[in-house]
This record gives structure tokens, C-alpha cells and sequence, in this order.
């Protein structure tokens, strides 16, 4: 059976007389290998005297005395203070309380130091205004160690010093004022009074100097209508602990509405808490386009476009006084409004109506109907000056600047070459000044556009006073001597004005004149606050709302409304650079590094846009090009539930090209659709080819009625039912009897006795919590978490060691979901219907569960982990030793909570990872008391045990007991609306441990029998009536 | 050796000689010069020194420049003085930067005349005790130690010889009766080493040996990686612990106060040092001559923390010019170790020698202890909590003896060996 089939390779070779043939039958290839070319000098070669052994011997020789020289230990100095400041002790931390005022959050906080190092923003809690810091306010003590900050004042991008720029600013100013020709001093909010008197002294000297004050997103409406009802430019203050029923036309309170700060008010009358067996809490009604913060924690959340918004106010505002408006609503809307009306009608001194539409009209009757109901939680006499922008002034001084009629500008706090729509135009006028200075810490586009940078410090660096509302002062102070050659905005017009004095001293003098009032100065400088309660004398309300309805009737859209906003990252982008703030996911969307496009699903359906999970679970979206007013924008698109069908929604704060690290330049910029500052424009929308991948933490898939992740009820079974039928435990099958989980017989284990000493309990109280974000940026600053970046996210490779977890619901409501998933017949019905549920509905209830790990004393992760790198501690924290992890991942695996993160990578000092850690300014933000751990280590949240473990030591040196709310985790301290209570149960009469037996009390999978020490309070929600 | 026995022996008498009529000369003027030195010790050395500046002038042959009565009048109350205008005065008091001297009405003028004798008084050289401190001692023990191992050695080589000759000795009988015999016998033995090397059963015992010891001392070396038990670096300044915790006794926490407190115990910043050496500007203690720790050499550092410390001697002032001291760290626990100082140091009230060692006689500072977890882990199973007077332990005192039937506890018993107490 031999064969004689022959294998060829060419052609040539068939040919017996073939070169070729001859010439394989001698060698193994054609053509001689080109060994010359690599050999290339190779007389060189040959008169070396190193032949390949002593090669191989000189190579094995380094590397043994490598390795061996590497077994030699570092030598690390250390470097005592020549003279250590009274103050500093190495290893205990300063706080500082202090202000920030950076144009769009305003808050009194306090700054943890160590060794002179800012580290961490604490919530000001003796602060009885704005006492709370947001996530973007947490996470600006990292934007101070920005390695893309001015180094010194910079002329046309060169290096200068101060008194070259001293000396031809003030020269210029001079010229421009002899020849009197206008200058405008253009200044974000500063609600300061000090820099108020010394921008008038400025313009004493300087009379040809126009003051415009510029809100990036501007609340013009709102002051505009304040000014015709109540005679003066200003906000009224709200207190929503003092509304009972809340309805809102498209105001984000919970955002940044009106400058936001209202959070731990609305949240104190959200916790139902029983006096004589009955419960009672807000309502809240919300109306809106975009599914924001508010609208996820209101009772009734309707879907409305802005014009919709506009037809329903005006027609509450026929409900309420009883006039007739007529306009035409949604049949669901119109029921909702009715109710809406009715209640708050009811509710006289104790409703409230608020409305983010930016329309002055729209704010006229919100003004109007808050006077007719004689509304207890309004103030229209304590005026809240965080927001004091000037649209109109913008728009003149860019055409100002493009006729020549400004010759001169000077920025500070403001980025109108971003922030406006107008950019381009703005840029071309800013050319045309003689004179253009911008007071900028960062390299940004208006800076850049520039001629001057009198580079300014950050706030932790600054001294500064603020009046957050009338008559309530903030104070800030520096925390640390300023890292580069900077000077304060205030400083600058001082030297320019000619005056001795430092802003420092400004303030100072100020404020023994005018503000303290007998108060002392160091008290004030101490407690970063001072509260002399003053009442504006404003005149009653006093404008025609007439003309306001008619026009509000009018109102109507032609294609679909886009609704611009701002998100808990971001906010109005001037921290765009900061890594922490790009990596927290958006409450509602779960998607970080980005923003996008929401559209609802029948919207994106007709438009035939689509988002599609991909293979490992990543989410990828198409793109829409977004056209208003000849500008247009192509940004990928997120499909939301909840979004209000005919209207689409963007981000501000993204799309920065300049100031920013590359890894940063993400998203695009939505402020070039900002026309005429309206945040509502019409636009078109054409889908664009391509993909975008998103990096998203969660999916927008529900809960599929699984009510023992979340539990949730309304206020009426809360209220009448029994908690065995509202919040049972489960029970599983104990010898075929259903018994409860939490029963000794059921468990696998012993118990150990946890009695003695402490037992730290964490509890989460879901209607407490409005899903802000702040705790998870606490976190990140006080735990050292990595920052992973976007490709890093898009495989769920994030850190967070807490995230707060965002359900929908796919009927209208989560108890609607449980019916159909109860109502599920047979093996057929349940697939398709699992497989519809799984969808959110097109007005989904949404529900916020922050997830950390849940300390379980029966954990599942200490049992399987080989090497018992992960243990239990008697006072009840899950310990986790990293230098014991050998990076199973098994722990992980076994965790029912998915909370454990895994390092991938080495996230410091590692170019690939180019964030806050990967430079030394960046990694000045660092905690020394919590390590920086490495490349395969598991890692997890701590319950803060750095922090617990400095109380239990600090009442060992005092000799004396701990008292109940000393315990805090950074997450805990963090939380200004009371959600996170943590604290000891041993102790009896703490707030945790009442709050551990309280009804609405469980624990995340109960049936898992993992007993953890994080309990959860069950939302309760006011929907019924 | 010899040679300094020799001349040692003669000096002893001499010393002697010049002791006693140092005493007598002394005890003839003790009147003045003892009582004048113990009042300049407690009221003037503050701020005076004999020869040199201080924050005031030296004090050495101030009667020359000055009337005594004069300085009667200014010690008693010089700010009077130069209020008054007395031109010798203001021109002292502008010299020393406006600093006024503190009055000292207490002084009788025969105190000052005291304290002026002690500052005119030049003590006679004392050049012989020196000699005969820095070579006594140690010797005689050298000498004798000596003299044994001598002695040993010889009668050893005597008693090898002896051996060997009485061995010759046998030999020569043995050849003489023909006992040769017996040796070639002898030579048919298998050489011990044939005999192991065919021995398999041995041989696999000696492999065995020899790879469990050596992955033995493997792991042992292993172990001691990081381990810097003893790791004693050369500072930048040689600061001597003996002399400051040793000779003169000061107190650990003086100049590392933050132990108190602070999970760091800390390095002193440099202006803890000047609290002292602002006058202490030339050491004059004891000497460790094979070493080369002079007087000299000892004053050489004190003049480094000088320079690092920007203080001008001359001027006495500070020149704002400094340069931060980089010492080497010695004490170095991984990152992923949190150690608090003041838990162990405040609250358990542990000396700093039980993990330091002696450092009060540490001519140079090295690591004492291991620093392993181990021996953290050791002391922490043997240490008893000081529970008393300390209010936060009571209750958890009182329940945990009842658990565990015991009236003290130990740091272990406390959650002292939880993992995560230490690592996070």
C-alpha cells in the first residue's frame, strides 16, 4: 500500500531539472538565510575576544549579584521640623473648619490635616447652614494636588514674575482708565462681602470698571422674578423640614437647584417614625423630564417635557386659587396634578412648590403660589445669595467686547471660554482687549485665551468670608501654605487699588467693623461659621401673574426638548481633572467617565437608537447627533427609563480640552447648546454611525419583584398592617418546617459571644438616603481607594469598597412587580414573564441601597480563604489583612454581596494608571493611616476600623468611657441626611442599637443565614392618597 | 602593653603627691572659689559661661574690667542701672542685642565676691590624672589574662613534646622485639571512607541529613530577609543615647514627646535640642579614646546641629539659614503595619528600653529587637493590660475576667492578636 502521491510546496519543484531541486537537495532553504543582516558587523563579532560562554558567565554573574544587591534593605531618612509648629504633632491629625465658595457649591466643612497635609472634607455639623458637603465638596481637597496647576503668574503661556504682571496690569488699568474706556471685572458668585467692598474700592480707583457677576449655569429666572414680585435681585431660602407636601416642576433640590444644600432638610421629615402608632412623612409630587435625584425619591414621580411642565404648573396654579386655566395635559399627568393640587392645597402653610424651569414666568407663579398658600418653608426675607449671576450682562459684554466697547477684561472664578455658547464669539471679543487677566489655577481655555494669568490658589489655601444667606457667614481659612507662587484674586485688586492691606487683614477689619458684632473673631475663625439671623425687609409680594399664566398656556414645543443638567460628578465641570469625581458612577445612569444622551425608549425607538449589553456585561450605546440653533453635537446616547417621552437630556461638566490629563478628556461639552442660558432647548436629533462604550457599573435591568434585596412599603401598610406582613423574616426548611432564618436551630454555626467590649453596627436607613454620592467619595479619600479609570470600569473591575446601588422597578411600582412575580404560573409563564420584568417600565420607582461589605459574623468569605487572610474581630468588622492575601479570589467568589475588589494592577506609581497616585503631588492626598495596597490583594471595606480603633484610643489616654456617636466610619460622618447611623450595639442606649430592632429593620439576603452587622431600614413610601 | 604597665606603676605615687597638694591648695581658697562655683551654678550658668559668650558675656576676669562696686550695684539690679543712664552700662546692654539681665537683690555682696573669686580662679592644669585615668583600670586584668595563656600555651608545647618523644621512645622498643607483625595486618582494612561510600544505607542517611539541615539554615537565613535586628547606620550627626539618656539621665519622652500622644514617637525637631544646647556648646564629659570619642570630637557635633539649626555661636542668634538634619530611620515597620505609640507607651505603660533595649547605653543606636510579628505577637500573649485607674477598661475588665475566670489579662485576651487590629 505504498503511496506515490507527491507533496509540493511550488511549482517549480515538478520539475525535475528544476534549480531549485538541486539546490534543496543540499541545503534546507532556497535562498541563503539572511544571517548578515543581523549579524551585520561582523568582523566586530569575530575580533571580539568574549566568546558565548564568558557571555553566558557574565550574564549569570550580573544577575546573581543583582538579586543578591537587591536583598540589601533601603535606607529610608527621616526628616525631623527644624522647628516643629506648636500645633503639629507627627501621626495626629488638625481639623480646620472652613468655607468653600467656588461659584457652584457652597458649604461650611471642616478639613482633616496631617502634618500640615489637607486629606480629607468632613461635614461641618455645628454649621446650621449648609453644614454639608456633596460629593463634588468631599472631593476637592484632591483638586488642590492637580500636578496641572500654575505653577506661578504667566504672561501669553511664559513665566513671569509677580511684580512684571504687577507692574503692567496696573499700568494698562491706568491707561484704560485716563482714556476712560470700559473694563469689566467678570467674577463667578461670590456671595462675599469682603470681596464686595474691595471690588468697590477697585472701582473707586478704577471708575471705569463694570462688575458682572456669572453663573456657568445660571438661575436668572428664578432672581429675575424674585426681583419683580419682591423689589430685590436674590433667592428666597427654603426649609423643607417645614413642608409636609412637596410638589416640584423640574427643581432638582436634591441636585444642585438653586445651589443646592437642601438634602438634610427635605430627608428629616422623609424617616417615618411612629409616635402613638402612627407615622407620618412628606409627600412629595415631582414633575420632570430628566430622572433626577428628586424625582427618584419622590412618592409620584410624572414624566413631563418642560413645556408640559410650564401647561401643568400654570394649571395648578388655576387649582389651587381657583381660577381656570385652561391647557392641555397627559390623561395620567392631569390625575396626578389634581391630586398634587388638592394635597398641597390641604396642606396650606405646609406645602411648598418649587420649580427649576428657567423661565421667569414659570418662576413668577411658583413665587405666587407659595405667597397663596402663606408657605411656612419659604423665606422670602432671608435671602440666599449663592446664585447671583447676570445672564443679560454676559450677553452685552460679549458683544461688548466684539464692538470694542470693553477694552479691557479681568476673570476670576469663571471659564467663559468653556462654559459659554457663545465661546467662539466670546474668544474673538476676548482678542480684541487690550487688556485680558484671568484669575485662573489651571491652565483652562479661558486662560489660555489670556494674556495675563494672575494664578490663583484653591480654597484650601485661601482666605475668604461668605455670606451664604443673609445675615448666615461662612469663614474660610487656610489649611496649608499655599504649594505654588499664587495670590488671591482679592490680594490682586488690593495691590492693584493700592492698598497695604492683605486680603487677610481685609476681611478681618471688615468684619470687626461690620459683621461680628460683639462676636469674637478667634470663636468665629474656630467654628468657620457665624449665624446673626437677619430678615430683609422685603416688601410683600407684588407682581401680575396674568400675563405669566397666559404666557405659560402659550407654551408649547415643535421637535424634542432637550434638557440640560447637572450631574453629582461633575456639577458645572470645574473639576473635571479630579479622578475621583470622573469614577463615581451617576446615581441614576451607574455610568462614570462619561456623559451622554438620555432618551426615554419609545423616543429612542422611533429614532432608532439602541443600547445593547455586550458579552461580559459591558453596555455599549449608538451616537445622536444633536443639532440646536446651527450647533450641534454628536454624543452616544443612554436609553433612561423615566425619561419624559418627547425630551432628552445632556450633562454639563464634560467635553474639557485644555487644564485636563488625557485619561479626563472624556464626554463632550454641553454648554455649546446652552443658548441664551436656557437649560431647555429644541432640538433635532439624527442617529450617527458607531458604537460607544460605555463604563458602566450597573445595568438598567430591575429587581424582577426579588423583595429581599430591597424592602420596601407604603406608609398606609406601614401605618395599619402588621411588620410580619410588610417585612417578615424569611423563613427556611428546618426538618420539612418552615422556620425563621434567624433561629439558633438553623444555623451551621456556633455563635461567638460578642457581648463584651464593642460590637460595631452599621445601620442604613433607605428613606433617609437620596442616593447623593458623598459617602462613596468619603470613602474613596479616607480608605486610599484606586482610581481604576474608564477601560478598568467598563470590565467591573472597579473599587469602590462602597456603592450604592440604583433598582427600578418594572411595573409602576416595586409592589406591582411582586404581584406579577407572585401571579407567575408554570414553568412557560415564567420565562416570558421573567424575561419582560426584567425590562424597567417607561416611569420606573427607583430605589438607592448602598452596599459595602456586610461584616457578616457568619462570613463566607473567612471560611474558604486558604491562607485565613480574611478573619472575624470581636467587635464584629470582617478584617481583612493584605500582606496575609495570596489573591485567590475565592473570597470573592463566595461573597453573596459581591463587595470584595480585587487589584488587578498595581494602581500606584504606574503610568498605565495615570491618576492622583501616579504623581507626588497626587499622592500628598493619600491617608498615611490606611496602607496603599498592592498589585493581587483583595480588598474590602474596613468598617473604618482606623477610625474606630483612634476613638477606642483616644478614650484609653482620657481614661473614660466612649459615648454613642464618637463611633464613625467615613461613610457614616459623611451622610448629612442621616441615613448612615453607625455606632456600638453593646451599648444600649445608642441610636444603633434601637435602630437595630427597630420594625423596619433587615438584613440584605436574610435566608443566606450570613447574619451581617450592616442592617438595613426598609424604604417606606407615601404613595397612597 | 608592658610599657604603660610600666610607667603606670611609677605614676601612681606621683599622682598621688600632686592629688594632695591639690587638695590642700584647694581647701586653702575653698572658701571663695566652692561656694562662688555652686552660686554660679545655680544662679548664673544659665546665661553665663567662664570663657566663652553666652546669651551674656564670659564672666572670666570680669573684675579686671569692671569696679566692684560697680558690679555689686549692676548684678543686684542692672536694669536700674542702665535706666539710669551709667554709660558702662547701656553700653553692655545695647552689646547683648538689648537683652536685660534678671536682678538678683537676693546676692549679698559677699555671695558676689564669692561668685567673683570662682570666675577669676584658673585651675592648675590638671595634666597627670588625665593620663592616669585614661590608662588605669583595664590593665591589670589584660596583664594577668595574659600572663595564664602564656603559661597554658607552654605547658601544652611541653606536654606535646613529651608525647611525642615518648612515643618515638615506644616505637624504637617496639622494633627492637620485633612487633611488626601486627601492622601488616593492619594494612588489609578497607580505608573508612571505601567502607562508607559502599555503605548505601549511610549514604542515604547523610543525604538525608545534609538536605533537611541545609533546607533548615535555608529557611533560617530566609527568615532573617527584612529582619534588621541590629542594624546600626551611620547618622549624620553621632548623637550619643549614653550621654543623653545614659550620663545624663534625661527622660525618653523629653525629647520624643510624641510617643505621648502620637502613634509616631517622633524625631525632636532640632529646637528641642537648643533647649539645651543654646548653652551646651562644648561637651565636656567622659572620653572614649580607642574609639576617637575625644572632647574634641564630641564638641565637632554639637557644632553640626549648629549649622543644621542656623544658630550663630558667636552672635548667639539664629541666622534663619538652616539645614534640615536627614537622619537614617532605624526603626522601620512594612506599610501594611499600623504600630500607635502612645497605645504602648501612655496606655500600657511599657518602658521604651522593652522594645528598644538599652538605648541609655547606646554610644550609637541600633535596633534592639527583631520587629517580627512574632515577637510582637509574644508580648502580646504574656502582657498584662494595665486596666487600673482607666475608666474605659472597668466594664470590659470586669466581664472579660468573669469570661475567662482570670483577675488579669492579657493583651491577647483583650482582641490584642486580631488581625486586624494591626493591618489595615
Amino acid at each position: 500500500m505504498a503511496t506515490f502521491k507527491k507533496y509540493w510546496k511550488n511549482e517549480a519543484e515538478l520539475s525535475s531539472d528544476s534549480e531549485m531541486i538541486t539546490k534543496l537537495q543540499n541545503d534546507e532553504f532556497v535562498d541563503r538565510l539572511p544571517e548578515n543582516h543581523f549579524l551585520e558587523e561582523k568582523e566586530v563579532l569575530e575580533s571580539s575576544e568574549t566568546t558565548r560562554r564568558d557571555f553566558l558567565k557574565y550574564v549569570g554573574f550580573s544577575t546573581a549579584a543583582a538579586s543578591l544587591a537587591a536583598c540589601e534593605g533601603p535606607v529610608i531618612k527621616s526628616i525631623p521640623y527644624v522647628v516643629q509648629p506648636e500645633k503639629i504633632i507627627p501621626g495626629v491629625a488638625n481639623f480646620y473648619a472652613t468655607t468653600i465658595a467656588d461659584g457652584f457649591d457652597f458649604a461650611s466643612i471642616l478639613i482633616k490635616t496631617r502634618e500640615g497635609r489637607p486629606i480629607k472634607v468632613e461635614n461641618n455639623s455645628d454649621a446650621l447652614v449648609r453644614g454639608g458637603a456633596n460629593a463634588r465638596v468631599q472631593a476637592s481637597v484632591l483638586s488642590m494636588y492637580d500636578s496641572l496647576r500654575f505653577q506661578g503668574p504667566v504672561q501669553n503661556g511664559e513665566n513671569v514674575s509677580w511684580s512684571q504682571l504687577d507692574e503692567s496690569v496696573t499700568e494698562q488699568l491706568t491707561a484704560l482708565r485716563d482714556s476712560n474706556s470700559p473694563v469689566v471685572l467678570l467674577t463667578q458668585t461670590f456671595a462675599s462681602p469682603t470681596t464686595a467692598k474691595i471690588i468697590g474700592d477697585f472701582q473707586e480707583k478704577f471708575p471705569n470698571v463694570r462688575h458682572i457677576t456669572y453663573d456657568a449655569i445660571s438661575e436668572s429666572a428664578a432672581l429675575d422674578a424674585f426681583s419683580m414680585a419682591y423689589g430685590s435681585r436674590a433667592l428666597p431660602s427654603y426649609d423643607f423640614s417645614k413642608a409636609e407636601v412637596i410638589v416640584s416642576f423640574g427643581a432638582d433640590f436634591l441636585g444642585d437647584w438653586q445651589g443646592g444644600g437642601f438634602s438634610s432638610a427635605y430627608t428629616q421629615n422623609r424617616v417615618p417614625n411612629k409616635v402613638n402608632g402612627k407615622a407620618t412623612m412628606s409627600k412629595h409630587f415631582q414633575f420632570e423630564a430628566n430622572m433626577s435625584l428628586s424625582g427618584a425619591n419622590a412618592d409620584k414621580r410624572i414624566p413631563l417635557t418642560p413645556s408640559q411642565q410650564k401647561l401643568a404648573l400654570a394649571k395648578l396654579y388655576g387649582y389651587i386659587t381657583g381660577t381656570t386655566v385652561v391647557a392641555n395635559l397627559p390623561q395620567a399627568a392631569e390625575v396626578q396634578l389634581k391630586k398634587a393640587a388638592t394635597q398641597i392645597k390641604r396642606a396650606g402653610k405646609k406645602g411648598l412648590l418649587v420649580t427649576g424651569l428657567n423661565d421667569v414666568n414659570a418662576q413668577l407663579i411658583a413665587l405666587a403660589i407659595n405667597d397663596y398658600l402663606q408657605s411656612e418653608a419659604v423665606d422670602t426675607q432671608v435671602h440666599n445669595l449663592v446664585r447671583q449671576g447676570n445672564d443679560a450682562e454676559v450677553t452685552q459684554l460679549i458683544k461688548d467686547l466684539n464692538s470694542g466697547a470693553v477694552k479691557g477684561i479681568l476673570m476670576a472664578g469663571v471659564n467663559p471660554a468653556y462654559t459659554l455658547s457663545e465661546s467662539k464669539a466670546f474668544l474673538e471679543g476676548l482678542q480684541k482687549a487690550s487688556l485680558s487677566v484671568s484669575f485662573s489655577m489651571k491652565n483652562d481655555e479661558t486662560a489660555q485665551a489670556s494674556q495675563w494669568v494672575a494664578t490663583s490658589p484653591h480654597y484650601l489655601e485661601s482666605w475668604g468670608d461668605t455670606e451664604f444667606n443673609s445675615g448666615n457667614y461662612g469663614l474660610t481659612q487656610p489649611t496649608i501654605r499655599p504649594l505654588f507662587d499664587t495670590r488671591q484674586f482679592q490680594d490682586s485688586l488690593l495691590k492693584w487699588t493700592g492698598s497695604q492691606n492683605t486680603y487677610y487683614q481685609s476681611i478681618k477689619n471688615y468684619w470687626k467693623r461690620s459683621i461680628l458684632e460683639g462676636n469674637s473673631w478667634s470663636k468665629v475663625l474656630h467654628d468657620g461659621f457665624l449665624n446673626t439671623p437677619k430678615k430683609a425687609s422685603t416688601t410683600s409680594f407684588n407682581a401680575t401673574v396674568s400675563s405669566a399664566i397666559s404666557q405659560l398656556t402659550q407654551s408649547k414645543s415643535k421637535g424634542l426638548e432637550l434638557v440640560l443638567y447637572s450631574k453629582t460628578g461633575l456639577g458645572d465641570g470645574q473639576q473635571a481633572n479630579n479622578p475621583w469625581l470622573q469614577e463615581l458612577p451617576d446615581p441614576i445612569t451607574r455610568v462614570s467617565w462619561d456623559n451622554y444622551l438620555t432618551v426615554s425608549k419609545s423616543d429612542a425607538a422611533s429614532l432608532g437608537l439602541t443600547n445593547e449589553n455586550v458579552a461580559d456585561g459591558a453596555l455599549n450605546g449608538n451616537f445622536a447627533k444633536v443639532s440646536a440653533n446651527g450647533t450641534s453635537v454628536v454624543v452616544p446616547v443612554l436609553i433612561q427609563p423615566g425619561q419624559a417621552k418627547g425630551s432628552v437630556g445632556l450633562a454639563f461638566g464634560y467635553g474639557k480640552t485644555t487644564g485636563i490629563k488625557e485619561e479626563m478628556k472624556v464626554g463632550v461639552n454641553a454648554y455649546a447648546l446652552y443658548s441664551n442660558f436656557n437649560q431647555v432647548q429644541e432640538v433635532s436629533i439624527e442617529s450617527v454611525e458607531g458604537t460607544h462604550e460605555f463604563a458602566c457599573v450597573q445595568l438598567h435591568n430591575t429587581l424582577m419583584g426579588r423583595g429581599d434585596i430591597v424592602k420596601e412599603t407604603s406608609l398606609e401598610i406601614f401605618n395599619t398592617k402588621d411588620v410580619e406582613y410588610w417585612n417578615p423574616i424569611p423563613k427556611v426548611s428546618l426538618n420539612h418546617v418552615e422556620t425563621p432564618v434567624n433561629s439558633p436551630d438553623v444555623d451551621l454555626w456556633d455563635e461567638f459571644d460578642r457581648s463584651i467590649g464593642h460590637h460595631f453596627n452599621l445601620s442604613i436607613d433607605l428613606n433617609a438616603c437620596t442616593g447623593c454620592g458623598a459617602c462613596v467619595i468619603a470613602c474613596h479619600a479616607e480608605n486610599n481607594v484606586p482610581v481604576v479609570g474608564k477601560h478598568e470600569i467598563r470590565k467591573s473591575r472597579d473599587m469602590h469598597w462602597l456603592r450604592i446601588d440604583r433598582y427600578y422597578s418594572s411595573e409602576d411600582s416595586f409592589e406591582k412587580d411582586l404581584e406579577t412575580k407572585e401571579g407567575i404560573d408554570g414553568l412557560g409563564a415564567s420565562l416570558t414573564t421573567f424575561g419582560e420584568m426584567e425590562d424597567p417600565s417607561e416611569n420606573p420607582q427607583v430605589i438607592f441601597q448602598p452596599v459595602m461589605c456586610q461584616h457578616c459574623n457568619h462570613a463566607p468569605c473567612e471560611t474558604v480563604c486558604p491562607v485565613a487572610a480574611t478573619a472575624h474581630g470581636r467587635q464584629g468588622q470582617n478584617q481583612m489583612a493584605y500582606n496575609r492575601c495570596v489573591g485567590t479570589r475565592y473570597c470573592a467568589n463566595n461573597c453573596p454581596y459581591k463587595v470584595r475588589r480585587f487589584n488587578w494592577f498595581l494602581y500606584n506609581e504606574n503610568d498605565e494608571f495615570d491618576y492622583h497616585m501616579n504623581n507626588d503631588l497626587g499622592r500628598m492626598v493619600l491617608n498615611p493611616d490606611v496602607v496603599v495596597r498592592s498589585r493581587g490583594v483583595m480588598e474590602k471595606c474596613s468598617l473604618c476600623i482606623q477610625k474606630t480603633q483612634k476613638t477606642i484610643l483616644d478614650a484609653k489616654l482620657e481614661g473614660r468611657t466612649i459615648k454613642d456617636g464618637e463611633f464613625q466610619t467615613a461613610c457614616s460622618s459623611a451622610c448629612d441626611n442621616g441615613a448612615m447611623i453607625f455606632g456600638d450595639i453593646n451599648d444600649k442606649e445608642s441610636k444603633v442599637s434601637k435602630l437595630k430592632e427597630s420594625d423596619r429593620k433587615y438584613h440584605l439576603l436574610e435566608y443566606v443565614g450570613t447574619k451581617p452587622n450592616v442592617v438595613y431600614q426598609a424604604k417606606v413610601r407615601n404613595t397612597d392618597s | 602593653m608592658r610599657k604603660v604597665l610600666k610607667r603606670n606603676s611609677a605614676s601612681i605615687p606621683l599622682y598621688f603627691l600632686l592629688f594632695i597638694c591639690f587638695f590642700f591648695s584647694g581647701s586653702m581658697l575653698a572658701q571663695d572659689i566652692d561656694k562662688g562655683k555652686s552660686l554660679f551654678n545655680s544662679q548664673c550658668a544659665a546665661c553665663h559661661k567662664l570663657k566663652k559668650k553666652a546669651v551674656g558675656p564670659a564672666l572670666a576676669g570680669v573684675t579686671a574690667k569692671y569696679d566692684r562696686e560697680w558690679l555689686y550695684s549692676w548684678i543686684k539690679n542692672s536694669a536700674a542701672m542702665i535706666k539710669a543712664g551709667d554709660p558702662q552700662a547701656v553700653a553692655i546692654w545695647e552689646e547683648y542685642n538689648k537683652t536685660a539681665m534678671n536682678a538678683f537683690p537676693q546676692l549679698s555682696n559677699e555671695d558676689i565676691d564669692n561668685i567673683l573669686a570662682y570666675t577669676d580662679y584658673t585651675p592648675p592644669a590638671p595634666e597627670m590624672p588625665a593620663q592616669a585615668a585614661s590608662t588605669g583600670g583595664s590593665t591589670d586584668s589584660g596583664f594577668t589574662s595574659d600572663i595564664i595563656l602564656a603559661m597554658l600555651a607552654l605547658v601544652l608545647a611541653v606536654l606535646i613534646v613529651m608525647l611525642f618523644l615518648v612515643n618515638k621512645t615506644l616505637r624504637k622498643f617496639a622494633v627492637a622485639n620485633g612487633l611488626e607483625e601486627a601492622q601488616a595486618q593492619k594494612e588489609k582494612r578497607l580505608p573508612l571512607w571505601k567502607a562508607y561510600v559502599q555503605n548505601q544505607f549511610l549514604v542515604f542517611l547523610t543525604v538525608i541529613f545534609l538536605l533537611l539541615s541545609s533546607a533548615y539554615f535555608a529557611y533560617g537565613w530566609l527568615m532573617q530577609i527584612g529582619v534588621d535586628q541590629g542594624y546600626m547606620p551611620i547618622q549624620p550627626i553621632h548623637y550619643s543615647h549614653k550621654i543623653h539618656a545614659g550620663d545624663n539621665q534625661i527622660e525618653c519622652k523629653y525629647c520624643h514627646s510624641s510617643a505621648r500622644v502620637s502613634k509616631h514617637s517622633g524625631i525632636p525637631s532640632l529646637n528641642v535640642c537648643m533647649n539645651c544646647h543654646k548653652n551646651i556648646a562644648d561637651y565636656n564629659g567622659e572620653e572614649d579614646l580607642e574609639k576617637g570619642y575625644t572632647k574634641e570630637f564630641y564638641t565637632a557635633e554639637i557644632k553640626k546641629l549648629y549649622k543644621a539649626v542656623g544658630w550663630d555661636e558667636e552672635n548667639q542668634r539664629y541666622t534663619g539659614k538652616t539645614e534640615p538634619v536627614k537622619w537614617v530611620r532605624i526603626h522601620n515597620l512594612p506599610d501594611f503595619v499600623y504600630f500607635n505609640h502612645a497605645q504602648h507607651v501612655s496606655v500600657a505603660g511599657v518602658d521604651c528600653q522593652k522594645c528598644h533595649g538599652p538605648v541609655e547605653e547606646m554610644e550609637i543606636l541600633y535596633q534592639h529587637s527583631s520587629l517580627t510579628m512574632g515577637w510582637c505577637i509574644n508580648c502580646h500573649r504574656e502582657t498584662n493590660v494595665q486596666v487600673k485607674d482607666n475608666e474605659y477598661y472597668t466594664k470590659i475588665h470586669e466581664e472579660l475576667s468573669k469570661k475567662y475566670g482570670v483577675e488579669k489579662l492579657t493583651a491577647a485576651q483583650m482582641g490584642g492578636l486580631e488581625c486586624g487590629k494591626c493591618h489595615y
